[in-house]
């Protein structure tokens, strides 16, 4: 089949300004995004730049976005794109600076991973004589429970479909989170609660927005949301209570079992009470909600058989 | 045959966002979709509870979608948190062992769930069930000329695996929508995004930058409104736009309508019935110049 493919260019060393330059070639129906681009470095145009190696979706190499979405170039069939969406267009990764068109600059991402220390220690008096005499034992739960994470590739998509990165450099970004918990999940680490109590700070797990768009483009299905989600509960199991984030769960939780509902007047309220400046930043705000009947009784009657949600609730929470 | 639902409202659009709830029976009226509303039915736990406590929020939903499979009807949801969150329940609450361990929680309630029941939101009733041919021919004041731009919220979108309806990353049944009534859609990328609600209250600053990257790019791509079907979305991009103003250092002023309330308008009902009043940014004009009054 004969098909068109926008690949940005650009070089900024040399002061080049990214453009889309459109490329028509003829290709075999189900060749991939990346073999497309690999014959037309061979036969077209070989200063186009791209990273690749092991086509298949192993090494994590060639991710980039593809008609806006963060994945893999090897794991991606031109013919799906366009009838998806009726054009194929390549971009860089975001929210790391470009080197040259389809390659990024990865030490964002690197510097991310390397701040949650994504290795498992162990207190070095406890640390086995080498050579250990056998390996440590797991039980299948707690391998499980690592099992998600530990299938991270670093291929980046989920940094660059990440989009509280889009608005926050602090940010430490899905793929981070996720190598977190995977320690944090690992029996043999002795470093939990202070992992933990680093990452309740700005630029940790509660920043999260629970948006999905990480969970959605992994391409090993690792679901780093799910991992950050893991780590708030860790947290606030492991008494780390003192952050916005937890309240609002915590509350959340105690409005619920109250009403039967979220009652939405009352769930700010229990934000904001304890931070007078935050009070006074939300009073405008909470008149104009009244004036156009959106300011919910802060009392409210609970749903009929609330008996039966308190059950359930009181239950799970023993 | 006539459409009946187990009409699952919601948290917000019993609080903050009572003109939903309102907009969305006066389209059902319309359209002869007959709702039964599950009074009794609890929060969904909106992905929150379940970040503490994920059992909890499974159970809470088993126990309101047994109430819909009592009445021998599917769900309809008229959020798009709610449909994620029960959406995902419900999947995990098809395997045997899973949906055998929650009812044991549900014994002495209302009853157990027996895995039967289907959730579909407002939008998909529409586009799947009702069917856009003939939301077409129901309207009376076609939208002639409005440029609508769909944000669809995150969670009926992703994940996908758990909702398949939309294709996550170009989803069309919103634009189909928003032919049918006669008006025209807008294209910008935030129309996949997220609003940033989740975390408004802990972090509002972001929220807001979030909030008006997407109304901005909406508006500068022509937008006249946005349209939403999740109150959530609403709340941060309706409620809120005042603050995203003062983050962004712009003013924006563009109308956000829930779902039902664009499709209201188009089916000739009146900024009353819709609650459109109740909207923060300026919606009465937007009627106005629709034609409705």
């Amino acid at each position: 089949m004969r098909i068109e493919i926008e690949i940005e260019r650009s070089n900024p060393a040399e002061g080049q300004p990214a453009r889309f330059e459109t490329f028509r070639v003829e290709v075999p129906r189900h060749i991939t995004v990346l073999d497309t681009l690999i014959k037309l470095k061979n036969e077209v145009d070989g200063s186009i730049t791209f990273r690749r190696s092991c086509r298949s979706a192993i090494c994590g190499s060639c991710a980039m976005r593809i008609n806006g979405r963060s994945g893999l170039a090897c794991d991606t069939l031109v013919e799906d794109e366009l009838h998806r969406f009726g054009h194929l267009r390549v971009q860089p990764l975001a929210h790391m600076p470009v080197m040259r068109d389809l390659a990024v600059d990865m030490q964002p991402f690197w510097n991310r991973v390397e701040a949650v220390n994504p290795w498992v220690e162990t207190a070095p008096e406890r640390e086995p004589a080498w050579p250990v005499e056998r390996e440590t034992l797991m039980d299948q739960a707690a391998v499980d429970e690592m099992d998600d994470t530990s299938k991270c590739i670093m291929c980046m998509a989920c940094f660059s479909a990440c989009e509280v990165s889009d608005v926050d450099t602090r940010f430490l970004g899905p793929a981070a989170l996720a190598k977190a918990y995977r320690v944090v999940a690992d029996p043999r680490d002795e470093r939990k609660q202070e992992r933990l109590t680093a990452l309740n700070e700005v630029g940790g797990y509660w920043d999260c927005t629970r948006c999905n768009q990480c969970v959605q483009a992994c391409p090993k299905d690792v679901k780093p949301m799910e991992a950050i989600v893991h780590l708030r509960r860790e947290a606030i199991n492991a008494g780390l209570t003192n952050t916005a984030g937890s309240r609002h769960i915590t509350e959340f939780i105690k409005i619920v079992r109250s009403e039967g509902r979220l009652n939405e007047g009352r769930m700010p309220l229990k934000m904001v009470l304890s931070d007078p400046k935050k009070l006074l930043s939300v009073l405008p705000l909470a008149v104009d909600m009244l004036r156009h009947g959106k300011l919910p009784s802060p009392i409210h009657p609970p749903i009929p058989r609330v008996k039966e949600v308190r059950r359930i609730m009181d239950k799970k929470a023993k | 045959m006539k459409l009946k639902y187990a009409y699952y409202t919601g948290c917000a659009a019993k609080g903050v966002c009572p003109e939903l709830d309102q907009a969305t029976q006066a389209v059902a009226r319309a359209l002869d979709i007959e709702l039964i509303e599950l009074t009794a039915a609890s929060c969904c736990g909106a992905g929150v509870i379940g970040e503490l406590e994920y059992d909890t929020q499974l159970a809470m939903n088993a126990r309101n979608l047994a109430m819909a499979e009592q009445l021998g009807l599917n769900m309809m949801t008229i959020c798009g948190t709610c449909q994620g969150v029960i959406s995902r329940a419900n999947v995990a609450l098809q395997h045997t062992a899973t949906r055998d361990r929650i009812n044991q929680g549900l014994i002495g309630n209302g009853g157990i769930y027996k895995g039967t029941t289907g959730v579909l939101h407002l939008l998909w009733v529409l586009v799947k069930e009702f069917g856009l041919a003939r939301l077409e021919q129901a309207v009376t004041h076609p939208l002639t000329g409005l440029r609508v731009g769909p944000f669809y919220g995150c969670y009926i979108l992703r994940p996908s695996e758990y909702l398949g309806f939309d294709d996550p990353y170009n989803p069309r049944s919103l634009e189909g929508v928003i032919r049918a009534l006669g008006a025209e859609p807008v294209d910008y990328s935030g129309r996949t995004k997220c609003c940033g609600f989740p975390i408004v209250l802990e972090n509002e600053s972001n929220a807001m930058k979030m909030v008006g990257a997407h109304l901005l790019e909406a508006k500068g791509n022509g937008a006249d409104c946005l349209v939403t079907p999740c109150p959530l979305c609403h709340m941060n991009l309706d409620l809120y736009q005042g603050k995203a103003e003062q983050e962004m250092h712009r003013k924006i002023g563009l109308p956000i309508l829930h779902l039902p309330q664009l499709v209201g308008l188009a089916l000739g009902l009146g900024p009353e019935a819709l609650g459109l009043r109740r909207n923060m940014v300026d919606a009465m004009q937007l009627a106005a110049d629709v034609g409705a009054t």
